[in-house]
């Protein structure tokens, strides 16, 4: 079946549903995706969403947040992108109360804000309060609140839906090709423009916070059509993770005063990042966790750490920390009102992505070469406002803000945009990957090959990365590669196969952990959340460039050569200093 | 690694002329939920088990069914909590698709006709509406709400009335009256006042016990109720 919509936006997490309500009021928009709406993965998130609306860190500003989010990246971030955001940062927040987001409120009723790793005030001088927080579920609240907003303006929603390809041609955006989950069958729908926002790509690793359904297919499905990505290599671990399953205990656990302790019961921070503590950047108290358990200081010499919120006291724990106090009881069987949670570094956000610029439109080369009709937004693109390294409550705002930047952007394209011609090809890239899945019998498993990719990830390009892991973290990809030419998918119905999904979504996730660990091995430095034992020094010389990676045929070929923005839109910049917190 | 056995609801449309129930033994870890289960059953043993799921900590709501007898999330209820043979089945009251994914579009119509989102025609301020944080305690923990159908699809008038609000989405019509930047009680009076809106609620009480996130729709929507009284006169 063939749809014909003014816009195509797959992904209804917060970056597709804010370009959705957006596009709604003045054009026919139809938002795929792969679960329910309201069931996105930004709904997840914990603790806030960054925005220097100064409501009690009174002196609190942009070019404060602008400052922390450049730190923060380790340089990498661009900065023109970067000022856009911190810039309209407030409006995008305030205009989500306006629209019945509830916050969490201060007693004079204004928007409550707190404390988050990497924030700070006057260029890292005290720590700011900039996250904008609805107890411990901001990500839901804004996701129900926007995903609200979307049937209020009636936006068209195909759920359930798996996209296959996309279908790109001569530089343009054409539309994309779908499954039907529920009822079976490939649909296919074009318009005048298309936008992602298809989250990212945690579940390449064993311990993650990410949903099941953050396969990265968004990565898998541009470089299919011969378009870049981005920084693949700089993979956010979230330092605290619940033990075993990598469930996120949000930043705002420390945020609110809690602390990291190790065997010793002992606050380790104070030797990696005296002045922030627990609260320096999440790249960084992920390795210093890390190097406690490998140095065998990790709670009964396992691999974990104990994060201690008991001396908060009962009564703010459940005001301000209820689902995580849930959470611990729930997947760790410890009640944080009374004992330390048990916690280990969880790959949590994707730095990396599809290559776009702060008009979230898609670009193709290291000049930043605009594609046409074809946007990005949220954490499957990469803007870049994190570079190497995202703080917390930023991933929020980038989604949001850049979501409606994507909106806006499109609205204004619209008129400059005709509906294109559909290829006479264009559903027989999906076809045959359908086909192939349904017919393909061989002796392996599609449970075993990802088990294998996510494990072997995260032990060889995980918080700590040398040569030698990765190389053969190389050979373990191309191996499980070729394996997965002879797996057997056992579910051959039509309706709501979800065996046939897992197959596709292994398929995506073992196309772009290679361009991970190219891009890994290549980047002979350390920076931000890519940390080489061999290299452990930046090189600015080398390497303040962005990370390009294009699949050909069975391999990923790089470039270096795409320059990182040093200058903001009117802000002069910030020069790249040494990182200390 | 204790075994456990799990006997689970199997239907397929398009093979099967009537349901069955299939058993598998698993051998589970002692930190794993019923959805580790399910998933260690999928991927290593039969690939044809149908099942929603997602975010795998209880804030999605993908995975609500009902597993021994009460609804719940599969990802939070711990294995260890459960006694004997661990039997699963579709949430009860929806169109089964297959297996334990049900037909979710009548509970979301539902949601859809309390007008789910603020109505307030005022101009915005430049900034936030002030709202006191005891103002925003009205709104209680509706706000958590998760959108998983346990509450609706365990209530037994919405068994008897498809028309029915159910729970869930009464829960939001509260979510949004009570709270005190939203004026539009007027504009989804009619959707609320009716025999399949608020009045059909008989304060069985079964959304409660079945919430996983430990609302209490059935205490909302009796606000919600008085509200209206005292709107009508």
């Amino acid at each position: 079946m063939i749809h014909r919509h003014d816009v195509i936006i797959v992904g209804a997490g917060l970056a597709g549903s804010r370009a959705a309500v957006e596009i709604g009021q003045v054009a026919d928009v139809a938002v795929l995706s792969k679960v329910y709406p309201s069931r996105s993965h930004s709904g997840a998130a914990q603790g806030g969403i960054a925005a220097s609306l100064a409501n009690i860190s009174k002196t609190d500003r942009w070019e404060y947040h602008m400052f922390d989010t450049v730190k923060g990246s380790d340089y990498l971030g661009d900065q023109d992108a970067i000022e856009m955001m911190v810039r309209e940062a407030p409006e995008t927040v305030i205009e989500m109360e306006h629209w019945g987001c509830p916050f969490s409120r201060t007693a004079e009723g204004k928007i409550a804000q707190r404390k988050f790793g990497g924030h700070t005030l006057e260029f890292g001088k005290e720590a700011s309060l900039r996250a904008c927080y609805s107890a411990d579920y901001t990500g839901h609240v804004l996701l129900h609140t926007l995903h609200e907003q979307c049937l209020k303006h009636n936006v068209n929603f195909y759920s359930e839906f798996q996209v296959l390809s996309l279908i790109f041609r001569d530089n343009r955006a054409i539309g994309v090709v779908a499954l039907d989950m529920v009822h079976g069958g490939l649909h296919t729908f074009y318009g005048r423009a298309v936008m992602f926002g298809m989250g990212g790509y945690g579940r390449a690793f064993s311990i993650t916070s990410n949903a099941h359904a953050n396969t990265g297919d968004g990565l898998a499905l541009v470089s299919r059509v011969g378009l870049p990505v981005q920084d693949m290599e700089f993979v956010q671990f979230h330092p605290t993770g619940l033990w075993k399953s990598g469930i996120l205990v949000t930043e705002g656990a420390r945020g609110e005063g809690g602390y990291l302790l190790n065997n010793e019961k002992r606050r380790f921070m104070e030797d990696y990042a005296p002045t922030l503590m627990e609260l320096a950047p999440r790249d960084m108290v992920a390795r210093a966790m890390q190097q406690e358990i490998d140095e065998g200081r990790g709670i009964n010499g396992e691999d974990k750490i104990f994060i201690d919120v008991t001396h908060l006291g009962e009564a703010k724990l459940m005001e301000r920390l209820p689902q995580i106090t849930e959470l611990a009881m729930n997947f760790a069987g410890v009640d944080p009102r009374k004992e330390p949670i048990p916690i280990q570094p969880t790959a949590h956000y994707s730095m990396g992505g599809i290559p776009a610029n702060a008009n979230t439109r898609v670009t193709f080369d290291e000049k930043r070469t605009e594609t046409v009709g074809f946007y990005a937004a949220g954490e499957c693109s990469c803007i870049s406002v994190h570079g190497a390294n995202r703080l917390g409550t930023n991933s929020l705002l980038e989604a949001l803000l850049f979501g409606r930047r994507s909106g806006k952007q499109i609205v204004e394209d619209l008129p400059n945009l005709e509906f294109p011609t559909l290829p006479a090809d264009y559903e027989d890239a999906a076809r045959e990957e359908v086909d192939h899945f349904k017919n393909v019998s061989g002796k392996e498993k599609v449970g075993t090959i990802r088990k294998e990719l996510q494990e072997t990830m995260m032990l060889d390009c995980g918080v700590f990365r040398s040569e030698k892991q990765l190389v053969s973290q190389k050979a373990k990809i191309q191996e499980l590669e070729d394996r997965f030419k002879h797996i057997t998918v056992d579910d051959k119905s039509d309706q709501f196969n979800t065996d046939l999904l897992e197959a596709i979504e292994l398929g995506h996730l073992l196309e772009f952990s290679g361009a991970i660990v190219e891009g890994a091995l290549a980047r002979q430095e350390s920076r931000g959340g890519h940390y080489r034992k061999d290299f452990p020094k930046r090189d600015d010389e080398k390497f303040l460039k962005h990370t390009l990676a294009w699949r050909k045929g069975a391999n990923w070929e790089l470039t270096f050569d795409k320059p990182v923005m040093l200058q903001g839109v009117t802000h002069k910049g910030f020069e790249p200093m040494e990182r200390k917190y | 690694m204790p075994k456990r056995t799990f006997k689970i609801f199997r239907f397929n449309p398009e093979t099967d002329s009537k349901p069955s129930y299939k058993t598998y033994d698993v051998e589970c870890e002692g930190w794993w939920t019923v959805l580790d289960a399910l998933n260690e059953i999928k991927w290593f043993v039969d690939g044809t088990v149908t099942y929603r799921r997602s975010c795998r900590h209880g804030i999605c709501g993908s995975c609500a069914m009902m597993i021994n007898g009460k609804n719940d999330l599969a990802c939070e209820l711990q294995i260890k909590t459960l006694k004997g043979t661990i039997t699963v089945d579709p949430l009860p009251g929806f169109e089964i698709y297959r297996d334990l994914a049900v037909n979710m579009d009548p509970f979301y119509a539902a949601l859809k006709r309390v007008k789910p989102w603020l109505i307030n025609n005022d101009p915005y301020p430049s900034k936030e509406r002030i709202q006191s944080p005891e103002e925003f305690k009205l709104m209680g923990d509706s706000i958590a709400c998760i959108l998983c159908a346990a509450c609706t699809s365990s209530c037994p008038s919405f068994w008897s009335d498809e028309q029915y609000l159910g729970p869930a989405a009464l829960l939001k019509a509260y979510r949004y009256t009570f709270d005190t930047r939203d004026k539009g009680l007027g504009d989804r009076i009619d959707a609320l006042d009716n025999k399949h809106g608020l009045w059909r609620c008989h304060k069985i009480t079964n959304c409660y016990h079945a919430c996983p996130k430990h609302l209490n729709p059935t205490e909302q929507i009796s606000k919600l109720q008085r509200r209206i009284i005292e709107e009508k006169m």
